[in-house]
């Protein structure tokens, strides 16, 4: 057998892909109600991942803003489609959620990418508990109410919606990571003095950077806010979706592109068993599933599933 | 022409004047060198001109513009670029990346990325690069990450470069291939100012050598003249 075009990865990994991308364009038609909510819920968490490896992958600073992003698209889907009728159409809001999303990262970005290390952690994290606190006030003190209802949109509608950020997403990722941005990004997180002095504006690589990455997160929250059709500013800025990302992202592998993929997918659908099998011990099972992981997979799925595959084809195929 | 010129630069530490009132000039096409003992001040006058740091009073001129207080990527675009006592790589990104980084983002014209790496191949080649160029910059000797950097600073289009202690750690066949390359860079039409510790190797390629001590200049001259100068035997070697 000619095992060098099954070996050749520029052929089966689009392949596979687009595979995957027919699967799940045509779900509606073969699966049910519940498959197509419970994709959308898991495409929702692979781009909350997929969008945080973008910064934090190859720039090493780690965000736990991701919340605070998704939060204010959240509420940008309940400030423009209120239950009394859409000021806007759906498709617009969606963007619009993301442009704010942008903006929002962009100057965040430009006050705080100077630090380093655990001061950015903590002051992402911080963003994401500030926001909260003043929507909470300005909703009661302002408005005067508390929760928001969100007017209902087709669950198909929500679906495709999602799907098409997922591909772009994708598409945008792959092209950073291919293109020199993505080199210049890499060389931050390797050396952030050695790459300025190469003639890299790393303030403007690192804010911009950000700022696409919180695009998907806002647009991602515009979205899922649909399905959830009521939110208030502690559901919209749930902490757990800053780490949520970063724990899939580690439990995917961050070494290869497709790892954060298929940690978050494998995540969110293991979240979602476990949550309706073992409801009592969901949480215990789950971190028992992690704890294994960091033990025994340091290096993720990816890292064993290449170890797999190089036993398969023979070896000398290292990670090239 | 003068390259590059400082006058009365100054930067503190705290209470602790790292750098004193420093006058230099370089002169294009010269190797310029640059000694005094540890903790002399000569590390933070190299990241004073390439905007590591921006100097408390004093000007930085390079080609007859001011570039004290520009950032170090808007320096390096100039034409001036600068390799880092504790080498400075990308350990995980294969080599001739690390240098077509240089050539993509430190020129002052943009080129295409198959340009860049076929650039950084040759300015590895420059630099006596003989290892594979696509294992990544982390695992190399200590002597080829020196080649890489230099190379990386290279790829910038510099038309001056700072090179900080490139002879540190080196044994002497490495020594002499890197005084060998300074000699070539210079050769190049590149600019060269150098810190070093290597007595040997600074008297051998420097046209001028400046010495600072305390963060103050001592002497300035040709070889010979720092050689002999009472000062420098003084503060080097002790009364």
């Amino acid at each position: 057998m000619d095992m060098s075009l099954f070996r050749s990865r520029r052929l089966w990994i689009p392949g596979l892909a687009l595979l995957v991308l027919v699967g799940l364009a045509t779900l509606p038609l073969y699966g049910s109600l519940y498959m197509t909510i419970l994709m959308t819920a898991i495409l929702m968490y692979i781009i909350l991942t997929v969008s945080w490896v973008i910064f934090s992958g190859p720039s090493g600073y780690l965000s736990l803003a991701s919340a605070a992003f998704f939060g204010v698209g959240i509420y940008t889907s309940a400030i423009l489609l209120p239950t009394k009728g859409a000021v806007l159409p759906v498709l617009v809001v969606v963007l619009i959620a993301g442009a704010i999303s942008f903006v929002v990262a962009v100057l965040v970005g430009a006050l705080t990418l100077r630090l380093r290390g655990i001061y950015f952690a903590i002051f992402t994290f911080g963003l994401v508990e500030l926001i909260k606190q003043v929507l909470i006030f300005f909703e009661i003190s302002v408005t005067g109410t508390r929760g928001r209802f969100i007017m209902l949109v087709d669950t198909h509608t929500i679906f495709y919606i999602m799907l098409g950020i997922f591909v772009v997403l994708m598409l945008t990722a792959y092209f950073i990571r291919r293109s020199k941005f993505g080199l210049a990004l890499r060389s931050i997180g390797e050396n952030e003095e050695a790459a300025a002095h190469s003639g890299v504006n790393v303030t403007m690589v690192k804010v911009i950077t950000f700022g696409i990455s919180a695009v998907f997160m806002g647009a991602a929250g515009a979205v899922i806010a649909m399905r959830w059709t009521y939110i208030d500013p502690y559901i919209a800025f749930n902490p757990l979706f800053s780490f949520l990302p970063v724990l899939m992202a580690i439990f995917g592998g961050l070494g290869q592109f497709y790892g954060p993929l298929i940690g978050a997918a494998i995540f969110a659908y293991l979240e979602e068993v476990l949550l309706t099998k073992f409801p009592y011990y969901y949480m215990l099972i789950f971190g028992c599933v992690l704890v294994g992981t960091m033990l025994f997979m340091p290096m993720g799925l990816t890292g064993l599933i290449q170890r797999g595959w190089r036993r398969l084809i023979g070896g000398q195929h290292a990670d090239a | 022409m003068r390259m590059l010129e400082g006058e009365k630069v100054t930067k503190y530490f705290g209470g602790l004047a790292a750098v004193l009132q420093v006058d230099f000039y370089v002169e294009q096409g010269e190797i310029f060198g640059l000694i005094g003992p540890n903790g002399a001040g000569k590390t933070t006058l190299f990241n004073l001109i390439s905007g590591a740091f921006t100097p408390k009073s004093g000007v930085i001129k390079f080609k007859g513009e001011k570039i004290s207080g520009l950032k170090p990527y808007k320096i390096c675009r100039m034409g001036m670029a600068r390799t880092f006592q504790e080498v400075k790589i990308f350990a995980n990104v294969p080599a001739v990346q690390n240098v077509a980084l240089g050539a993509l983002f430190g020129a002052p014209k943009s080129v295409s990325t198959a340009e860049a790496t076929k650039e950084a191949e040759e300015l590895l080649d420059f630099v006596g690069f003989a290892v594979p160029k696509n294992i990544p910059a982390g695992g190399l000797t200590l002597a080829n990450q020196k080649r890489v950097e230099i190379a990386r600073a290279l790829a910038t289009k510099a038309d001056m470069l700072l090179l900080d202690e490139v002879m540190a750690g080196l044994t002497p066949t490495e020594t002499a291939e890197a005084m060998e390359l300074v000699k070539r860079i210079r050769d190049r039409g590149v600019t060269v100012f150098l810190i070093e510790h290597v007595m040997r190797a600074i008297m051998g390629v420097c046209d001028r050598i400046m010495v600072l001590h305390h963060g103050e200049k001592i002497a300035d001259g040709t070889p010979k003249e720092i050689s002999t100068s009472k000062k420098v035997i003084e503060v080097y070697l002790g009364e």
